[in-house]
């Protein structure tokens, strides 16, 4: 259980219809932020083990520039134990990565870029509000190579009201023809908050239904599989084991991470906390070396039980039924054989030995499952 | 006595009860500013929810009239639904007088005539009263004509008032001193008195609501119960003032409480006569009938770890619910419960609703049924309220339900659509009378299978409300019976069986497995729900597999919030029960009786 390190860079040029990540367009901020997170650093100082990933997310962290990159990476150093082979993560805006922000990032010491393409088509970036075209995704990513990352990943969207499955899949050729070492293809999910959810909810765009959304997800899963990709989590593939995204993978068996930043969410133990979802007080009490922290949990053994369940159930590892067993005292197998087979015979999970496995169809009901 | 002013406040629903009742409570001041809350006689939340009252309850308002005299008025509000007819008869019994509240905005409705009848049936005093008069719609010269045309009463009698606003309750109290009759009755006499509620108090035992109608109780007497047949020493007398107050005394024509050290609500019948042991009247009051349950489902607990809790419950529930019956029982499907008899329909539902909320129980009813007569080859006859228990049909040699005789009261112009549910619900013998111009009563036997679910309903929607109803038992008639049986998956489900009329059996599977279909939501597996009659299978339905969730992203911020929203669906489903691999919400057991129409 080797710790993470993730800090969220939360400064957009504009924001996209579709998130509800937290964000402000006041890039003026970003220096003092940039002096709130080194502060922010000192407070966990000695707290955490050594690291072994470290993830730059957003909001757009590529908006930082190399310099300040820089000095994040090395006050994380200055303050932090991490292992040699710690796996650094940057997500990039396709529309920032020219060839010398590509190249600063990589001497940096980043060697992953998750690039936010979202699609190869530009009537659907218009329509997510994205700021890139298709064309300057396809540069980014040559860039991104070009600089030396032997580790990029890309980020597509579908389920995207108008999309239908030919172009999706175009949009996936399009993403197989890099190479990429790891892609992440997300259902549009209809935040209420976000323009997207209000124009759906005032009927002007229509997302395909739910039959047409378990075709692209089938339809993914099978193209990225056949292309020689694992399917490891419900939206993520990586082209052979050794190319799985180390840090996220965190999230999902109750590894410790470290989140700093506003809005960022940590985890330990049985322990979650999160700091305060807003710039302007993140900074006025780190400034006041108080802690940004907003809210925290405390895990009970019953809800650790379902949060590993259910993370369990939606990557390809599966639940460990011994070890799950052990940890809360639930034998599945014993307490909910019958609806287990009938969730085999539906072709929904496998049991192989000690291992309880989602298939294809049953990544896709990833909730319902752990509410058996 | 002549002080004393027995009397009842009858009104439609909605028609502004429980408000008058708050404002003349206030007015008599037994209760200061501060203690009061809203509806203040209907103290269960299922009452203030659902607005409507349940449990009697009797209230003593001291007030002092215009002539300067002191009198007590003792107020006995009565539940509001058909199946607790019987003590509402013997709260009217108790009275001598009414108030009969209409809306002045909405007239005259059914519940206003029905209450009315049961009022003169009493040979009581009838006081109309309009309230709502502050509403813009109100039309109070109308209801007047209503009054005079649909009532037969004297318009000139009635006052008006806005319970709401406090207005014209002065009057209210001043015209039930001068209008109703004090009580009769001679305080030297031999005991009579009847019991019209009795509630469980945990640290009395039973507290009977009574009506002395002659002779006098005193703490120390020697009271005895006619019907039950049994005799207890009294402890405490008292009236209903706010709280309770201790007196030395009950005389003839006094409303009060008795304590007698008896245990539980159900040592005591409503309707009941209390005599002196030593000094006994020569019969009971008239108007006794023994409560019996005429509707039967059983609960179980959702999860069955909780039987032991269950069985706790009902046993406190039992404590102050004389009318509700049960005996262990268990199920193939559901595992260990309780079967249980009810008054009607609405005491189902409450039961199950106070179980739940006052006991924190998650349960399940079986499909209610009623109780047949069923006549074996043998020559043995048995009593069949259970599906589960339906005779092999082998050795069945006469079946028989029970009947109703229904009376209903509604305008004329909905004869048509009455008599087309009435005639869907199997009525026969019907005969018509016309009390008053264009209002029509329909008296009519029914099987009361056919009429516990959603009669009433219906007939109000057949009536536009206007439609009122009543219905004794008569007797039991033969009839060709059949056992419904449901499978879910292939697995038989006990306890959605149901016993039915074969000339609809076919029917009743269809409409039971359409039900389903609605109730039980999809799940990640096709289901399949079968009806069947003596093994056939007369209908089918198909839940299709539902295969999809919102999969998303599932990132550090991401996951409590997926864990609320799973822990909140997994709250949902313990409202389910499962039967195999298959949940069926608590909904689908009650739903299954309804009809197409409601």
């Amino acid at each position: 259980m080797i710790p993470g390190i993730y800090i969220h860079i939360p400064f957009c040029l504009s924001k996209c219809g579709y998130c509800d990540f937290y964000s402000v367009t006041e890039a003026g901020k970003i220096p003092l932020f940039t002096t709130s997170l080194i502060r922010e650093m000192e407070m966990y100082r000695g707290v955490f083990d050594r690291f072994d990933t470290i993830y730059l997310g957003g909001g757009t962290p590529s908006l930082l520039g190399a310099d300040q990159t820089g000095q994040l990476l090395d006050a994380l150093h200055r303050t932090f134990l991490f292992f040699d082979d710690t796996e650094v993560t940057i997500e990039a805006n396709p529309g920032d990565l020219s060839p010398e922000m590509a190249s600063s990032l990589y001497t940096a010491g980043i060697g992953r870029i998750s690039i936010g393409v979202q699609s190869f088509d530009d009537g659907t970036l218009a329509l997510l509000g994205r700021r890139h075209s298709a064309t300057e995704a396809i540069t980014a990513i040559e860039n991104a190579r070009r600089a030396g990352f032997g580790n990029v990943g890309l980020d597509l969207i579908y389920g995207v009201p108008g999309q239908n499955i030919r172009s999706w899949l175009e949009t996936i050729h399009t993403a197989l023809s890099f190479a990429p070492e790891h892609l992440s293809c997300y259902q549009l999910t209809l935040e209420p908050s976000t323009p997207l959810g209000l124009r759906y909810r005032s009927g002007e765009i229509v997302p395909p239904d739910d039959a047409l959304l378990c075709e692209f997800f089938m339809k993914t899963s099978e193209t990225l599989e056949a292309a020689g990709y694992v399917h490891y989590e419900v939206s993520n593939f990586a082209r052979g084991d050794e190319w799985m995204s180390r840090h996220n993978r965190k999230y999902w068996d109750h590894t410790p991470y470290l989140g700093l930043g506003p809005a960022a969410h940590s985890f330990s133990g049985n322990r979650r906390w999160w700091n305060h979802r807003c710039l302007d007080r993140y900074i006025e009490e780190v400034g006041r070396k108080v802690s940004p922290i907003g809210g925290s949990e405390m895990l009970t053994g019953e809800q650790l039980r379902l949060e590993s369940l259910y993370l369990g159930l939606r990557t390809k590892r599966g639940v460990d039924l011994d070890e799950f067993a052990h940890r809360y005292g639930c034998d599945l197998l014993h307490e909910k054989g019958e609806l287990l087979r009938t969730m085999q015979r539906e072709d929904l999970i496998t049991i192989t030995g000690n291992h309880l496995r989602p298939t294809r169809a049953g990544l896709l009901l990833s909730d319902s499952l752990p509410l058996l | 006595m002549k002080s004393i002013r027995n009397f009842s406040i009858i009104a439609h629903i909605d028609h502004g009860k429980s408000t008058l009742a708050d404002r003349m409570i206030q007015h008599s001041g037994v209760v200061d500013a501060r203690n009061f809350k809203n509806q203040i006689l209907d103290n269960m939340d299922i009452e203030r929810e659902r607005g409507i009252t349940i449990k009697s309850q009797a209230i003593t308002l001291p007030y002092r009239s215009k002539d300067g005299k002191d009198y007590t008025l003792n107020l006995i509000d009565t539940p509001g639904h058909v199946d607790f007819s019987y003590e509402v008869s013997r709260s009217l019994a108790s009275c001598e007088g009414v108030l009969l509240l209409i809306d002045a905005a909405q007239g005259v409705q059914a519940q206003t005539v029905a209450n009315l009848y049961m009022a003169m049936e009493h040979d009581l005093e009838i006081i109309p009263v309009i309230n709502k008069i502050d509403l813009p719609a109100a039309n109070v010269e109308r209801v007047m004509e209503q009054i005079d045309s649909e009532l037969g009463l004297d318009p000139y009698t009635s006052l008006a008032c806005s319970a709401k606003e406090g207005t014209g309750v002065e009057e209210i109290m001043e015209a039930i001193v001068q209008r109703i009759p004090p009580p009769k009755g001679n305080p030297e006499a031999e005991l009579a008195t009847t019991i019209f509620d009795a509630q469980y108090d945990a640290f009395r035992g039973t507290i009977i609501h009574c009506r002395v109608f002659e002779g006098t109780v005193r703490s120390g007497d020697i009271i005895r119960l006619m019907h039950e047949g049994t005799t207890h020493k009294v402890e405490e007398v008292g009236h209903f003032l706010l709280p309770r107050q201790k007196d030395e005394s009950l005389s003839a024509g006094d409303v009060g409480y008795i304590i007698a050290g008896i245990k539980t609500v159900s040592d005591v019948q409503i309707g009941d006569t209390i005599t002196s042991d030593r000094r006994p009247c020569a019969k009971p009051l008239p108007g006794f009938k023994e409560s019996k349950p005429v509707v039967f489902a059983s609960i179980y607990p959702i999860a069955s770890d909780d039987y032991e809790e269950l069985a706790v419950a009902l046993e406190k529930y039992k404590l102050n619910d004389a009318s509700f019956v049960y005996q262990k029982d268990s199920s193939a499907a559901l595992g260990q419960g309780f079967r249980c008899g009810f008054l009607g329909l609405l005491h189902l539902e409450i039961v199950q609703e106070r179980l739940e909320r006052e006991y924190d129980l998650s349960i399940i009813l079986s499909v209610p049924s009623v109780r047949y007569r069923f006549t074996l080859n043998d020559g043995r006859e048995v009593y069949i309220d259970n599906p589960a228990h339906y005779p092999d049909s082998m050795s069945i040699m006469k079946s028989e339900e029970p009947y109703i005789r229904a009376a209903m009261m509604f305008p004329e112009r909905h004869m048509g659509a009455v008599m087309k549910l009435c005639k869907e619900k199997r009525g026969e013998n019907s005969s018509l009378s016309y009390p008053s111009p264009g209002r029509i009563e329909l008296v009519i036997e029914m099987p009361l299978a056919d009429v516990i679910y959603d009669f009433y309903d219906r007939l109000k929607s057949a009536t536009q409300g206007y439609g009122s109803f009543d219905y004794d038992i008569i007797d039991y008639r033969e009839s060709k019976l059949a056992l419904l049986e449901i499978l879910v998956n292939g697995d038989r489900v006990d306890a959605l069986s149901q016993i039915v009329f074969k000339g609809n059996a076919r029917e009743r599977g269809l409409r039971a497995c359409e039900r389903l279909k609605e109730e039980i939501p999809r799940q990640m597996f096709k289901i399949a729900i079968q009806g069947a009659i003596g093994g056939e299978i007369v209908s089918r339905a198909t839940i299709s597999a539902y295969r999809k969730d919102v999969t998303a992203k599932c990132y550090g911020g991401d996951i409590t919030r997926k864990r609320k929203l799973l822990e909140k669906q997994k709250q949902g489903k313990k409202r389910m029960k499962m039967v195999g691999s298959v949940a069926i919400p608590q909904s689908a057991f009650v739903a299954i009786l309804k009809s197409d129409n409601t």
